[in-house]
């Protein structure tokens, strides 16, 4: 993905040494035990779910065929389908809150983020990334509790009739956990994409001022198109972990109320090792990691094109 | 840059609100925790008495010694290992193969997107059936695997960057692969692999899914695992678990504020690479 240019030219340009076939052994030698442990602990697995998701099966029993049914449950049942609609939703807030605020943060403070200001800010904004995500939801379930934060915030203000328990209300639970992820990826795009700027030539800037450009101009002119490849990673973050969440929704509504919160992750999870369903859980996970790779290639595509 | 710009105040202001929102939840949290024991404490606010006391509480309802012990030994499983084989593949994939194997580097980074929940029913029975449930090694061992697609493709950039007359002097020099690999190319990877450690730390250190599903002791889990347990335990007793998580959190920042620098740094090549 990463490969400069000067690194695929290498990559061509090959000492004869290399094609020997005592390289290509030594070459395998090191290759091997990563990938040993890789066909172990990732390959066959991954098989095997391929596997399950064609059967019936307990976990325990025996095991029968049951053909497509599995798929066909994952993309026709209602409830499961509103659960991979859960998860596009908190794509919505998981990606979009970070990406949309992070730029507006970045395009102001471009520039301000020198000398011990700019640590001490770094330092803050990664602690989300620091921190198990079990922490940020726990810290956020209280914080959404009746008497937390966001309540007693809100009755500072005079909007007690908005307070309510967040994370126990059917119209308002998704949102409040697409919030705690918003809250965790924020601070990683916006410095991600004020690192970006700072890579931006200066003298485009300037030379756009001196063209009398509105700053609305030189964001929609200059730092967007030069923050493609940034805004590339961070929508690509965000949507594989809004799509594979797990540690928040299972710490802070458990998928909750009804299945108003339930994702896919906790899903399989529950299919699997609660329900003993272990050929639906399959099937899921196999939906679920195809429709990360269909979510993910157009951003890897669309930030390629330019290089 | 000295001279404060007519919008430095406004890039001030927001970068300050943005640090309160980062950081409300951890103050919510603080103040929930010295509340009076057994009690429903309220929103943010300083308590009358703090009870610092619960902190103690905490450390002993959670078993933070033990629990401490327990991530330490998975971390200790989990990154030299990691690393070591990522370094070797990363090296041997770079350095020694040509474009006619680029297929083995590509089944590599196919499991880079890959989440772990589309291979935890499998690695449940895997690692039953090799008799490891509810010990360390079943966290261990597939997390080394889990990481693998990471730590090549994150080692292979490396090494695609450092220059083959490099390889070619040493083996002038009549050194054999190995020796060149311990002896030129690990030191010259030092800040990939510092980078890579980082990482893994940190993502070992946090990983909650594994230890929920494979082991049932919370004293055998990680950290994050652990703190899971607790919630489940605790969750009523708001002061407490917010005192636990606290402390569950606090090694991590510890470590974090000591290498500040190069956490952000790895954090931040981490999200560009992956």
């Amino acid at each position: 993905m990463s490969s400069t240019p000067a690194a695929q030219r290498q990559e061509q340009r090959l000492p004869q040494s290399r094609g020997s076939r005592k390289s290509r052994r030594a070459a395998w030698l090191f290759v091997a035990p990563a990938f040993a442990f890789y066909a172990a602990f990732v390959l066959v697995p991954l098989a095997m779910s391929f596997y399950y998701s064609f059967l019936r099966w307990d976990g325990i029993g025996e095991a029968r065929f049951h053909g497509l049914t599995n798929y066909i449950t994952v993309l026709t049942d209602p409830k499961l389908l509103q659960i991979i609609g859960n998860a596009f939703q908190l794509v919505g807030y998981f990606t979009i809150i970070p990406v949309v605020l992070g730029l507006a943060v970045a395009s102001v403070i471009r520039g301000h983020m020198a000398g011990p200001f700019g640590t001490a800010t770094r330092t803050i904004l990664f602690l989300p990334q620091v921190i198990p995500l079990v922490a940020a939801g726990i810290a956020w379930s209280w914080m959404f509790a009746n008497t937390g934060v966001v309540n007693q915030g809100l009755r500072a203000v005079g909007l007690s009739d908005w307070a309510r328990g967040w994370l126990g209300d059917f119209v308002w639970a998704l949102p409040a956990v697409g919030i705690i992820g918003a809250w965790v990826l924020l601070g990683l795009c916006t410095m991600l994409l004020v690192t970006g700027i700072t890579k931006i030539d200066p003298s485009l800037y300037e030379a756009a001022r001196l063209d009398g450009a509105r700053p609305w101009h030189e964001f929609r002119y200059i730092t967007l198109p030069g923050l493609r490849q940034e805004i590339a990673v961070c929508v690509t973050l965000t949507v594989i972990s809004a799509l594979a969440s797990f540690d928040i929704v299972y710490i802070a509504t458990q998928g909750g109320p009804g299945i108003t919160t339930m994702v896919p992750g906790l899903e399989i999870y529950r299919l699997a090792f609660a329900h003993r369903q272990v050929g639906l859980a399959s099937a899921l996970a196999i939906v679920l990691m195809i429709l990360v790779l269909i979510s993910i290639a157009p951003v890897q595509w669309f930030a390629r094109e330019k290089k | 840059m000295t001279l404060p710009r007519p919008n430095t105040l406004v890039a001030r202001g927001l970068i300050i609100i943005l640090m309160i929102l980062t950081l409300l939840p951890f103050l919510s949290m603080l103040s929930a925790a010295l509340a009076p024991q057994g009690t429903y404490p309220n929103g943010l606010q300083w308590p009358a008495d703090p009870q610092w006391g619960n902190f103690v509480r905490a450390f002993e309802v959670a078993k933070m010694d033990q629990l401490l012990i327990s991530s330490g030994l998975i971390v200790l499983g989990v990154v030299p290992i990691s690393v070591l084989l990522a370094t070797m593949a990363g090296y041997g994939l770079a350095k020694l193969t040509t474009n006619k194997y680029k297929w083995l580097y590509l089944i590599f980074v196919f499991g880079l997107t890959l989440p772990f929940e589309a291979v935890i029913t499998p690695l449940y029975y895997e690692v039953r059936a090799m008799g490891l449930l509810n010990t360390r090694f079943a966290i261990i061992l597939p997390l080394i695997g889990l990481y693998m697609p990471f730590g090549v493709y994150w080692m292979r950039a490396h090494f695609l960057n450092v220059p083959h007359d490099l390889t070619e002097a040493a083996q002038l020099d009549g050194a054999t692969r190995w020796r060149e690999f311990w002896y030129v190319q690990v030191p010259l990877a030092r800040p990939a692999i510092m980078s890579l450690t980082i990482l893994l730390f940190l993502w070992t250190w946090n990983q909650f899914l594994l230890p929920v599903v494979l082991v049932q002791d919370p004293m055998q889990r990680t950290m994050a695992g652990a703190l899971g347990a607790f919630q489940g335990q605790w969750g009523t007793d708001i002061p407490l678990l917010c005192a636990g998580a606290l402390l569950i959190l606090t090694p991590t920042i510890i470590i974090f504020l000591m290498f500040q620098r190069q956490f952000v740094a790895a954090l931040m090549q981490g999200a560009v690479k992956g």
